[in-house]
């Protein structure tokens, strides 16, 4: 395949400057305030006095002394060094939305910015009729009864899940009984992780030749014992399960719950319900899905609903709607108790709420055409190029938003690894892609997903400097080993990336394995 | 300073039967026919791609190896040094060849042992060097059912350069699986295989961890703490029958007890009961013992087996009477995650067992952890 397509002629900016901390001058000043007046000296005395004693610090804090301006260049320098989260990035399973600035300014509105969360709610009953308002549009698009948003993240979602399970079964005397999670490998790796955290046995099916497990080994996994399970569909390979129906009856007749992670919703969005497959409990990802920020841009919220004989044991409060009002419902003697403060990350709630109103049920089912659309071109092109397999290759029906590919040929014949590649790609100035969650089923593998927002264009580009990444790998080689040639930062030695004694996260850890100081 | 050492051997002729249908090359007469039907030496060119990754050592290690097509030839083509040990093999290269060069490279304190062959080189290389030098194979045999095999010749390259990179602490050494496969009973249409032994090999966990991905599930401490779990749980009066492997290995340990690493042991009441039976001994036990007993096993090397290979003594009557139900499964998450396709085999010799074996089970792969396999006859 030859390409037309102009690349970027990218080129990062490196200024190479020492950490902040490094870069005070003593004596320099940000600011300098002038000496109270006398008189208001005199009323107030000595301001450090209000600060009880107990609270006061014994030294002062060692921060570097520097000008404000210097402040503002140094991380003007390092906000350029970065790609800024607005280029090309079909980082798969995340699905990566535009987050409209509108949204952004709603967020930053006094009503929400400066809500208290213990203030009497009678005062903020715009902001629970906001809550209100999309537990109701997430019932319609899931056939749910009651969704809360206290979870903060899919992780803090799926842990909400088997709390629920947990308190459910022993509402019902038979959590001895029941102490087992069915998940599949596919399954993100937070499914089991939680399982375990609420104290269940996790069972891991593994993927057949179609990509996603068989029936049998679902039977053989189910017992007296089991709890519940928990699925993605479809998972990140981007395949549909076409049997999911029958997993939630089989599940059903072993006495378990089902539920069902929507992380990723969005190739099936108004398309199928959680409810109609028969879950007994979903979950979507509002930083994700619906147009929320995510990747450092914002907290996160998965929102968890459920069906009415689950609601009780939700965690609480429940915004419910009070004849012409909002109120929270604190009476819940079944509730699981919190997982999260108060009524989650509001200002998502906003955000997902405001994108679902500016979208309408005919745009979000148009996004979802266009995403699954957008990832079946885009899976057609890199079938062209060398050195690129799609998983499971046996599955001929369609992917959904997203599809599972690998560079296991690539890395056979060129040496060139999946990681080389990504670094690579940072040189066009496109965001390194999406590889896979643990374990990796694909040897070398990748997951793009383009969604609704990339344009035909963007997505030629994407294309082009794959396809240019893979025509080095077989006559240049050591190009792509050695990338990045053009970020703002060069290729780093891998083997001590996770390495506790030589990363720090602070700069007095960093004192410490770095230089040998003693903890400042 | 010394420099560091690391010992390179190549068996150029490994890899020549795959192409022309014979199951491997040991032995004069079948290497003969080998030749005989066109093969021709695959090993070099493959070995040649992992050497080539080993430029980056030139100045701080030094490389040990066979003088000729044994590993010099190929390490001088890519453009290093090299310090010739043991014999010029001329054309024929042997076994002894292979166990000679072990033998001096160990004597000179080599670190590492990279190898270019298969199961037979891998078992000439453990049985002089045993467990006391890390050995590493570049996949170039016909037969790899050992699990000491990069999983390509590049794999193996960027992990023998990492193995002696400054800082290169991080590397690990995990036990595997060394087996024998009896070539003369494959030919004549029987597989037989032992599991010959373990050896040292280093373990590179993946470069770069994933952005959204936690830390990857360590096999070796789900294992260890799995074998806890079993250890503690052993009911009084029950017979317990261990299989061959460092995965049961260390259901003993946590008893203080031995483990025949290569055999199957019977424990009781957290004391041995007998060691290294046989199947007639099996058979003798369970027909004493209470039932139900329990056998708990490990998967055998890099290809799923749980019955047939390294574990025969294991044989369709000692597993009938044992029962399905009682038998227990162990194996690393990583390990079930790298079989492709992800089955578990059986083959026992007997058909019908096969069948009997075959079908959906568990395995468990940590404290509370399982995976449901596929086992295929």
């Amino acid at each position: 395949m030859t390409s037309n397509i102009k690349l970027p002629n990218y080129h990062g900016a490196r200024w190479d400057e020492p950490v902040v901390m490094e870069m005070g001058v003593p004596g320099r000043r940000g600011a300098v305030f002038p000496a109270p007046a006398p008189a208001v000296a005199a009323a107030v005395g000595d301001a450090a006095s209000l600060v009880p004693a107990s609270m006061r610090r014994q030294d002062r804090p060692a921060l570097p002394e520097m000008t404000e301006p210097d402040v503002l260049r140094h991380y003007l320098h390092l906000s350029q060094m970065v790609l800024g989260m607005m280029g090309i990035s079909l980082f798969g399973t995340c699905t990566m939305k535009y987050n409209p600035r509108l949204n952004e300014w709603l967020q930053m509105r006094p009503e929400l910015a400066e809500l208290h969360p213990l203030q009497d709610e009678s005062t903020m009953q715009g902001m629970l009729e906001i809550v209100h308002g999309l537990d109701l549009i997430l019932r319609e698009l899931s056939g749910m009864d009651q969704f809360v948003f206290q979870a903060a993240g899919g992780a803090d979602a799926a842990y909400t899940q088997t709390c629920v399970t947990r308190g459910y079964f022993a509402a019902r005397g038979e959590l001895e009984q029941r102490n087992e999670i069915i998940t599949t490998i596919q399954a993100h790796p937070c499914n089991p992780a939680t399982a375990a955290t609420a104290g269940f046995k996790v069972i891991t099916l593994p993927l057949e030749e179609n990509g996603y497990p068989s029936i049998e080994a679902l039977k053989a996994a189910l017992s007296p014992r089991t709890a519940a399970l928990m699925t993605n569909n479809p998972d990140d390979m981007g395949i549909y399960n076409p049997q999911i129906r029958e997993w939630v009856r089989l599940v059903h007749e072993a006495g378990g719950l089902a539920f069902y992670d929507h992380a990723n919703f969005n190739g099936v969005m108004s398309k199928i319900r959680a409810r109609d497959l028969g879950f007994d409990a979903c979950m979507f990802m509002l930083h994700k899905t619906f147009g929320g920020a995510k990747g450092g841009g914002g907290p996160a919220t998965g929102a968890y609903g459920c069906t009415a004989a689950l609601a009780p044991f939700l965690p609480g409060p429940v915004v419910v709607k009070d004849g012409a009002g909002y109120r929270l419902d604190r009476n819940r003697p079944q509730s699981v108790g919190k997982v999260r403060e108060f009524l989650g990350n509001l200002q998502v709630v906003l955000k997902a709420y405001s994108w679902c109103r500016a979208m309408g049920a005919e745009g979000i089912a148009e996004a979802s055409d266009l995403s699954v659309l957008a990832n079946n071109y885009m899976d057609k092109k890199l079938g062209q190029i060398r050195g690129l397999v799609r998983s499971h290759p046996k599955n001929t029906a369609h992917r959904m938003e997203m599809t599972r590919w690998g560079m296991g040929p690539l890395k056979e014949e060129t040496g060139v690894n999946i990681f080389d590649v990504q670094n690579r790609m940072t040189d066009f100035g496109v965001d390194a892609f999406w590889l896979s969650h643990d374990p990796w089923v694909v040897p070398e593998p990748f997951t793009p997903e383009a969604g609704e927002l990339w344009s035909k264009e963007d997505i030629d580009t994407w294309i082009a400097v794959i396809q240019r990444i893979s025509d080095e790998a077989y006559s240049t080689p050591e190009l792509v080993k050695n990338a990045p040639h053009k970020a703002a930062i060069a290729k780093l030695a891998p083997e001590n990336l996770d390495d506790p004694a030589v990363w720090a996260t602070t700069w007095r850890a960093y004192q410490r394995k770095r230089k040998g100081k003693a903890a400042a | 300073m010394q420099k560091r050492r690391l010992g390179v051997i190549v068996n150029p002729i490994a890899g020549m039967g795959g192409r022309v249908g014979l199951t491997g090359t040991v032995g004069r007469e079948t290497l003969a026919r080998a030749r005989a039907l066109g093969a021709a030496p695959v090993a070099p060119a493959r070995a040649a791609r992992a050497f080539a990754l080993l430029r980056p050592l030139a100045e701080t290690v030094e490389l040990l190896a066979p003088p000729g097509t044994m590993g010099a030839e190929l390490l001088r083509a890519v453009g290093l040094a090299v310090r010739e040990v043991g014999r010029d093999p001329a054309a024929d290269t042997s076994p002894e060849h292979t166990r000679e060069a072990a033998e001096w490279m160990q004597r000179l304190g080599a670190e590492l042992l990279l190898f270019a062959g298969g199961d037979g080189t891998a078992r000439d290389i453990l049985g002089v060097i045993g467990g006391r030098v890390p050995m590493l194979g570049i996949p170039t045999g016909v037969k790899m059912h050992s699990a000491v095999f990069a999983a390509s010749p590049d794999a193996a390259g960027e992990v023998a350069c990492a193995w002696f990179a400054p800082g290169g602490a991080r590397i690990g050494l995990r036990e595997a699986e060394v087996m024998d496969l009896d070539e003369e009973a494959i030919r004549a249409g029987r597989v037989s295989a032992r599991l010959f032994g373990h050896a040292q090999v280093p373990h590179l966990p993946r470069l770069v961890q994933n952005a959204k991905a936690g830390p990857r599930p360590d096999d070796e401490a789900e294992i260890a703490a799995l074998a806890g779990r079993l250890a503690a749980g052993m009911a009084p009066g029950r017979l317990y029958l261990l299989g061959p492997g460092t995965s049961t290995r260390r259901i003993a340990e946590r008893l203080t007890l031995p483990k025949t690493l290569l055999g199957v042991d019977a424990i009781l009441d957290r004391r041995l009961l007998a060691a290294d039976l046989n199947e007639n001994a099996l058979l003798a036990l369970l027909d004493e013992a209470p039932r139900p007993v329990t056998l708990i096993v490990g998967v055998t090397g890099g290809q799923g087996f749980l019955f047939g290979r390294g574990n025969q003594q294991l044989s369709p009557p000692v597993l009938r009477r044992i029962g399905r139900e009682n038998i227990i499964v162990m194996a690393g998450a990583g390990k079930l995650g790298a079989l492709d396709p992800p089955w578990l085999r059986a083959d026992t010799g007997d058909p019908e067992t096969d069948r009997w074996l075959s079908g959906y089970r568990r395995v468990e792969t940590g404290p509370d952890r399982s995976m449901i396999m596929r086992l295929v006859a």
